[in-house]
């Protein structure tokens, strides 16, 4: 049954009478639609040809595909040995026989779906009228008077008092919804100066200098870092180690003569004391985005940030020598005390990323 | 018995009466079933967006009934043997949870993220399909609007979602963020410690994410995914010219149920896609880069592929800070805000004025339904062209640390490839693309006017060669056609004129009859073997 209409449609014509063909009324009601079935062709004119069966055997097939993949999904589910050991045990097959199975499985519905509409649906070209453009005007027309009559009604051109008190007294409903979100929310950046003080702060540590210690909170003598090597320390206080005081960890670095020599030439003034021998301290967390620089270079004495790459050169404060970084990586004043490292005060200068009001300082 | 039958027949029937009496639904239905979809390879990007929601949706919903946003310590006790003992955040010791003593939890972490993936790279090159074709002209500018914005919550999205499990990298990239808001000038210090509740990192960021991520966000992708669908429904496809088919219709095929259908089966296929991906690919192995501490840092941390662009424009970004006195005290615009936020906010606004910019610059106020090949506008084309370089050379830089260490090149070689490459490689893309264009579009012309190449080289009595040309149509006494370009492919091959047997079809026998005539693909159909004489050449 090869149809291709004839004639242009005609909007609203009578539904084709009883016993007509049934596809009279669907063409009657795509017509009714905009709908001009212009095409419409059986992919199998003549029924239960061996293509034909062929095709249908081949979407049987996708489907028991998937009804297989679905319960190999469930036994693998249910079955397999899915916790974890460590080493290769078939724990670790777990998770890609799941992601086969089901991808199986999702696959054969698709895939016969896919066959059934391309390959049996009658092929067909239909053409739909857009109904492009704007309204019809005089539609147009209605509605606006409509919309103005609607202002006419209210009336608040005639009567300017509403005209003044509405939005002056609705603005202050607006700050209503934005105060519990704003004053719930809001947190004083200044507190505490947190922004400029760190855990290295004596007044942390009841005014005292601050201990080095470690991750595991051993403090830290000269002995354990040998020469040209560092080790990362953080403050000896309770939660010095944790998350608590992300602005904290530094990086204890232990200088060979020469270089040594080198930094204590170059000192600026805010570092000029903040040396301990051939030991210097420089805050672990980028100035540029406050990841931990820590990637050390011994050989060119660079410290390398890997999240954008900023280089600083240890042997001249720590100061940006490449990549987006400007500012050095301030010096913790070192000392030790009873055979164990002390901060002898907080950073000089803020720590980590800049920000708008953050305090200058001379470098 | 009988009648028994007769009645469950009759059910059907039944009740869509019934249904009908109720909410008159027969017009609207046949409305629905009756629309016309056209059909492209390309249109079904955007459904490869949809689909991957559904997906984050049906997995997102599984992984909240385990995932616990708590930033309270504890020490982890689970399965996994080497951090065993080790103090960590309950959403890290959730998410290792999840991954190790939830049954399925680690397949369906890796579903969620790889849909993740899938979803926005669907919505990027839907969003150059719908920009290289013109498909955002009136009246679909809003649609093209919605689609940026789209885009741009769907990259937040992303963003808090990897950022929850409160791992090494994420945790690194949660102190980015808020070096990126602390930067920003005037409110940065305030809108950053109001968003962590105090200093970095806080205690209350993870929980915030969460709500975010599981709720307003997805509402609001879900909402405009509604309003873009409701817009595409409303307005119609756009579609490619072609016979018949013209501003003010659609031609293709009715939506039910052979559009319906395909478009079901494709679900199935792009559902079945992530599913190997997840299956097959680990992704976002927490485990291995272990709980976030301030203090660490592996080499190689980049973001989820859709941030790396932002990731590389920091990297390329030279060490410019503005810094000031005023009223006697010190203010400064860190380099961290130029990349981050100025950057990112120039691009989507261009994005996102494109159509309206077009309209200025070709004073082009119409209405169009007909889809442009990207050849035949050659400014927008080479214009994209320059902003997907742009983008590019971008999202390298965001990998440049990796590239150096695999191929032994020096990092601040790469910085600076990428810095130059940034300013040169755009304008050359536009220039190159912009010739092609025109190339593309005088050849269309040529094998109009003279036929496609057949390869056959004779010569003439009197000594000279040319090349035989098959015309198009029919052709005058030089061998000229005289066919106009209607924005539609133009054949440049024999065998798309049907000049060569087609092979035969059938993996181990043969399906179809051989020598039968194959369906010519484009208009004007070269039919009998007599009219696929050679005629005349061109020089």
């Amino acid at each position: 049954m090869s149809t291709t209409a004839q004639s242009p449609a005609t909007a609203g014509a009578e539904v084709p009478a009883a016993g007509a063909d049934r596809f009279e009324l669907v063409r009657e009601g795509a017509r009714r639609d905009g709908v001009e079935i212009l095409h419409y062709e059986p992919r199998f004119p003549v029924p239960g040809t061996r293509r034909e069966r062929r095709i249908e055997r081949m979407i049987a097939l996708f489907f028991l595909f998937t009804g297989l993949a679905s319960v190999a999904f469930v036994v693998v589910y249910i079955w397999w040995p899915w916790q974890y050991k460590s080493g290769f045990h078939p724990d670790k097959l777990y998770t890609p026989l799941l992601g086969l199975t089901l991808a199986a499985a999702l696959a054969g519905i698709g895939f016969a779906i896919i066959t059934w509409a391309k390959k049996l649906l009658p092929h067909e070209i239909a053409v739909q009228d857009r109904h492009d453009g704007p309204s019809d005007a005089q539609e147009r027309e209605l509605t606006g008077a409509t919309m103005l009559n609607m202002v006419d009604e209210l009336g608040i051109k005639r009567r300017p008092l509403l005209k003044a008190v509405i939005p002056l007294s609705l603005a202050p409903v607006g700050l209503v919804a934005a105060a519990p979100l704003i004053g719930g929310l809001i947190s004083n950046p200044h507190k505490h100066n947190q922004l400029v003080t760190t855990g290295w702060n004596p007044a942390n540590n009841g005014g005292r200098p601050v201990g080095m210690v470690r991750e595991d909170y051993t403090p830290v003598r000269p002995d354990d870092v040998s020469i040209g090597g560092q080790i990362t320390v953080f403050p000896g206080i309770p939660g010095g180690t944790t998350n608590k005081h992300a602005d904290s960890p530094t990086l204890l670095i232990h200088l060979r003569d020469a270089d040594a020599a080198e930094l204590r030439r170059n000192l600026v003034p805010g570092n000029h004391d903040a040396m301990y021998g051939n030991f210097v301290a420089y805050s672990k967390i980028c100035t540029h985005a406050g990841c931990p620089a820590s990637l050390y270079e011994q050989q060119t004495n660079k410290l390398l940030c890997p999240c954008h790459q900023s280089q600083f050169n240890i042997l001249n404060n720590a100061r940006p020598v490449f990549g987006p970084a400007t500012r050095r990586l301030p010096m913790l004043p070192i000392t030790v005390e009873n055979g164990y490292f002390v901060a002898r005060s907080d950073y000089r200068v803020a720590i980590g990323p800049g920000f708008w009001e953050r305090p200058d300082e001379t470098t | 018995m009988k009648r028994r039958k007769a009645e469950l027949a009759a059910l059907p029937g039944r009740a869509a009466s019934e249904i009908d009496d109720r909410f008159q639904l027969a017009t609207p239905l046949r409305r629905l079933f009756n629309k016309v979809f056209p059909d492209h390879w390309s249109f079904m990007l955007g459904e490869v967006a949809l689909y991957s929601f559904i997906v984050l949706l049906l997995t997102g919903t599984f992984l909240a009934l385990f995932f616990d946003p708590s930033m309270t310590d504890v020490r982890y006790d689970g399965s996994y043997v080497p951090l065993r003992g080790i103090e960590m955040s309950r959403a890290y010791a959730s998410t290792m949870e999840l991954s190790f003593d939830v049954r399925g939890g680690l397949f369906m972490r890796q579903l969620h993220h790889w849909a993740a993936l899938l979803f926005m790279a669907a919505i990027v090159v839907h969003m150059l399909r719908v920009f290289f074709t013109g498909a955002f002209r009136k009246p679909r500018e809003t649609n093209w609007i919605i689609g940026i914005g789209l885009f741009l919550f769907g990259f937040l999205e992303g963003l808090f979602g990897y950022s929850l499990p409160d791992d090494a990298l994420s945790g690194t990239g949660l102190r980015v963020m808020n070096a990126i808001v602390l930067g920003i000038p005037v409110i940065g210090t305030w809108t950053a410690t109001s968003l962590f509740g105090g200093e970095f990192p806080g205690t209350v960021i993870i929980d915030r994410f969460y709500i975010l991520h599981v709720f307003l966000f997805p509402g609001l992708i879900l909402g405009l995914i509604s309003v873009h669908l409701g817009l595409l429904v409303k307005q119609k496809h756009t579609q490619w010219p072609g016979p018949g088919r013209t501003e003010h219709n659609v031609v293709g095929i009715r939506m039910f149920p052979g559009f319906a259908a395909k478009g079901g089966g494709f679900f199935m296929i792009v559902f079945a896609v992530i599913a190997l991906l997840a299956g097959l690919f680990q992704i976002n192995p927490i485990w291995l880069f272990g709980p976030y501490k301030a203090a660490v840092v592996a080499a190689a941390a980049q973001p989820d592929w859709y941030v790396m662009f932002l990731d590389g424009s920091t990297r390329l970004m030279p060490a410019w800070e503005l810094r000031w006195h005023m009223f006697g005290h010190p203010y400064m615009i860190p380099a961290l805000f130029w990349p981050t936020v100025v950057l990112p906010g120039i691009m989507f606004t261009l994005a996102g004025a494109w159509p309206q910019l077009e309209r200025r610059f070709t004073r082009d106020t119409r209405a169009h339904h007909l889809l442009q090949r990207p050849r035949d506008v050659p400014t927008r084309t080479a214009a994209g062209m320059m902003a997907v370089s742009f983008y590019l050379v971008l999202t390298i830089s965001g990998g440049n640390d990796v590239i150096a260490d695999k191929f032994r090149i020096s990092l601040n070689a790469m910085t600076w490839a990428g810095r130059i490459g940034l300013l040169v490689v755009p304008p050359l893309a536009y220039y190159l693309t912009h010739r092609i264009c025109l190339g593309l579009q005088q050849h269309d012309r040529e094998v109009l006017a003279h036929g496609v190449e057949t390869g056959i080289i004779k010569r003439d009595p009197d000594g000279r060669f040319f090349e035989v040309h098959q015309p198009l149509g029919a052709a005058d006494s030089h061998g000229h056609t005289a066919l106009p370009y209607v924005g539609t492919p133009v054949p440049k091959k024999m065998n798309r004129l049907g000049a060569l047997i087609p092979t035969v079809r059938g993996f181990f026998f043969p399906v179809e009859i051989v020598g039968r005539p194959p369906e010519a693909p484009v208009s004007p159909a070269v039919g009998a073997a007599e009219q696929r004489r050679e005629v005349g050449s061109s020089h």
